[in-house]
């Protein structure tokens, strides 16, 4: 049997072989819609990198929309650790901004860096409920995480529409927004430091996507909380032979999940629009999935496949203004390719890469075949 | 080698191509529509057309782009100014807060909101009378009412649709005292621009009350309404385009609200004035629609009728009450 000896990838290739593969054959089949309605696949790919990385501007926007999924990819990699499956970012997102604009707009004389702070406390508080209740329910009554997080979704887009049109919104205003938080209380975006970001939407909560991004790497492989969980994701049996709460520690780990995902309200509120505005999380929650995917669980992958992908919003953004003939529909139906084949299936070449390898490698075949053997023996 | 110099060759005269692209989209004006989109056969669609329209006049060139979400405001903006589009057109009620932000960036850019107000000198702000061209139609929808009871569907429930209901309303009450009016909203979101489905249910639930006249002042969701009226038999009234064509001998006349003219007069730059426009009947920026599709429902008694209430708005005599004044409305 050939499928019996295919080993599993070198690291190497499962990491960066396998995700260009598919990046590729994204970018192939994209070009072929482009093509088919009539445009130049070649200008679009160009539009769509001068548009992500061209000059300052560019790339302020690009680290803008990568800064929302690093939250959300780290999200869902620190649940899928414990072998839970948070698909709940966006309404855990969404929801935190209850929180931050609750916070940000009683305190907004204050100087921002003491609103920021609180903001990422409020954020991180309501995202993390969000997600702690779905926690508990999958902990205490086994009901499965990723039905009650997508079920919260729309609980929390419900909600937040009830309270900007009906609490948030002042008087006299027509648009579902809330009140702006005053000029002084605003933190400043990059680009008020460093002048070739220019006036893009860039903000401190850049830094601490990437101090987010420590922190859960040391949670995960250096804590023994970190052991903790990923002992639950391995084996649940065998974390609970070795004295560990697997109850306790899905309800923290939903919690910390749900947290993170609620940065990206810290990002939106206090970082770019001063205001709680409507679907501002742009379904980030959802491409933080395949941000996760693609990035292997791991914050360095997660932060390359972020950063790919807030350089596809953002190119995908300029496509628009370069081609007027492509709609916005189209620009949709290329992301929406680009994560079809680097998130949904993110495996499709993964047989195909493992015969190659078992082929190519001698040494490789002599130790799929001996594996093998000594399975059926055993 | 070759190969690769060739397709080199190719990606630098793109890359060139572009640039020359971008050179040449200096200054030409830009437009920004709504959620919604470009073609919702109403509001944004006959921003649409007027820019088509100036294009046609002037045989200039714009650049136009369709909002995806509503955090991608001043993005959009920024990114137009930045490009040295000039004017910046853009459609909508929404863009007070993105545009104060934006155009105190960009002081030497000119931009042009339609239906909000931005206190900016470099911002001119273009409302229109809907109080009184609702008020036409509210005057048309009870003459032609045979159960005198009349419905209004509006999209958002926000203040701008509620100067509609409020004008029709007092339009209807004008011609027939005794006239009763059911008043529903599609949603309290965005999403209430484009959801006929909504419309259509509320529609047939106005209908089954005793109504046969219903006005939808409810952009891409009104298709629903005149959907509705055309299945049932019954009369729909559209706005903002002229929506006569869409189901002719159903859809009874339209709220005509010109953003076409509008948006064709401000993206040419020198016709821009900072501070505030308004358009009403006597400017021709609001009115009624008659045309062959709906010639034959609008008899000479109604016409007359609505042209002498029109004369009267126009003089003085009538004083429609405008909703977003004081939040209130008698009718």
């Amino acid at each position: 049997m050939s499928s019996a000896i295919l080993k599993p990838l070198p690291t190497w290739a499962d990491v960066v072989l396998l995700p260009l593969a598919n990046l590729v054959l994204a970018f192939v089949v994209s070009g072929l819609v482009v093509l088919a309605i009539g445009h130049d696949p070649l200008a679009a790919l160009n539009a769509i990198v001068t548009g992500a990385f061209g000059n300052g501007y560019n790339i302020g926007y690009t680290l803008y929309y990568s800064t929302n999924f690093i939250f959300t990819g780290l999200a869902v990699a620190l649940a899928a650790h414990a072998g839970l499956f948070n698909i709940g970012g966006n309404g855990q997102a969404y929801i935190a901004g209850l929180g931050v604009i609750l916070v940000v707009l009683p305190l907004q004389f204050l100087p921002w860096w003491i609103t920021f702070p609180l903001a990422i406390i409020a954020g991180g508080a309501v995202g993390g409920f969000w997600a702690f209740v779905p926690g508990w329910l999958q902990a205490k009554r086994g009901s499965h995480v990723v039905i009650t997080t997508i079920m919260f979704n729309f609980i929390a887009s419900a909600i937040m529409v009830y309270m900007v049109v009906n609490v948030l919104k002042p008087p006299g205003i027509l648009a579902p927004e809330s009140a702006m938080i005053v000029a002084e209380g605003r933190m400043p975006k990059l680009g008020a430091f460093i002048p070739w970001f220019k006036n893009t939407d860039v903000n401190f909560t850049l830094l601490l996507a990437l101090a987010c991004l420590v922190g859960v790497y040391i949670l995960i492989w250096h804590t023994r909380f970190g052991f903790q969980m990923r002992a639950l994701g391995h084996n649940p049996n065998a974390s609970t032979y070795a004295g560990i709460s697997n109850s306790r520690t899905i309800m923290i780990v939903m919690t910390l999940s749900g947290a993170l995902a609620g940065m990206v309200a810290v990002n939106q509120i206090v970082g770019v629009q001063y205001r709680l505005v409507l679907d501002y999380v742009s379904d980030a929650g959802f491409v933080g999935i395949a941000v996760a995917l693609m990035g292997r669980n791991h914050p360095i992958g997660i932060l390359l496949a972020a950063l790919l992908f807030g350089a596809l919003y953002q190119g995908g953004n300029e496509l628009q203004y370069v081609i007027p003939g492509l709609s916005k529909e189209m620009v949709v139906v290329i992301q929406a390719l680009v994560i079809l084949f680097t998130g949904a299936m993110e495996g499709l070449f993964r047989p195909g890469l493992q015969r190659i390898f078992t082929t190519l490698s001698p040494g490789q075949k002599a130790n799929a075949i001996a594996a093998s053997q000594v399975k059926s023996e055993s | 080698m070759n190969f690769f110099a060739k397709h080199l060759g190719a990606l630098a005269a793109g890359v060139a191509a572009t640039v020359l692209v971008a050179g040449a989209a200096l200054a030409d004006p830009a437009i920004i529509y709504d959620l919604g989109g470009k073609f919702d056969k109403s509001f944004n669609e006959a921003a649409y057309n007027g820019a088509e329209a100036w294009k046609k006049a002037t045989g200039g060139n714009y650049i136009d782009l369709e909002l995806q979400n509503d955090a991608q405001r001043e993005q959009a903006l920024r990114r137009f100014a930045s490009q040295g589009a000039n004017p910046i057109v853009m459609a909508g009620f929404s863009w007070g807060t993105a545009l104060t932000t934006v155009a105190a960036e960009f002081p030497d850019t000119h931009f042009v909101v339609i239906d909000a107000v931005v206190d900016a000198p470099n911002v001119q702000s273009i409302i229109f009378d809907e109080h009184t061209g609702s008020y036409l139609v509210g005057v048309i929808a009870a003459l032609k009412s045979a159960t005198g009871t009349v419905g209004f569907v509006g999209g958002m429930d926000v203040p701008i649709i509620h100067k509609f209901y409020c004008g029709y309303a007092q339009g209807a009450k004008a011609a027939n005292p005794n006239v009763k009016i059911i008043e529903n909203y599609t949603g309290t979101t965005p999403a209430a621009w484009n959801d006929p489905v909504t419309a259509g249910e509320l529609t047939k639930a106005q209908f089954d009350a005793g109504a046969d006249v219903v006005f939808a002042a409810a952009g891409g969701s009104g298709l629903g309404v005149l959907q509705a009226a055309a299945d049932a038999g019954k009369f729909g009234i559209g706005v903002d385009s002229n929506q006569n064509y869409l189901h002719p001998g159903s859809v009874l006349t339209s709220m005509m609200k010109r953003v076409d003219v509008a948006v064709e007069n401000s993206l040419t730059d020198s016709n821009f004035k900072a501070g505030l426009t308004v358009l009403g009947l006597k400017e021709n920026g609001v009115g009624y629609a008659l045309d062959d599709n709906n010639k034959a429902l609008i008899t000479d008694d109604i016409k007359a009728k609505v042209d002498d209430f029109s004369a009267k708005i126009q003089s003085g005599e009538i004083k429609v009450h405008d909703y977003t004044t004081d939040n209130t409305c008698p009718a």
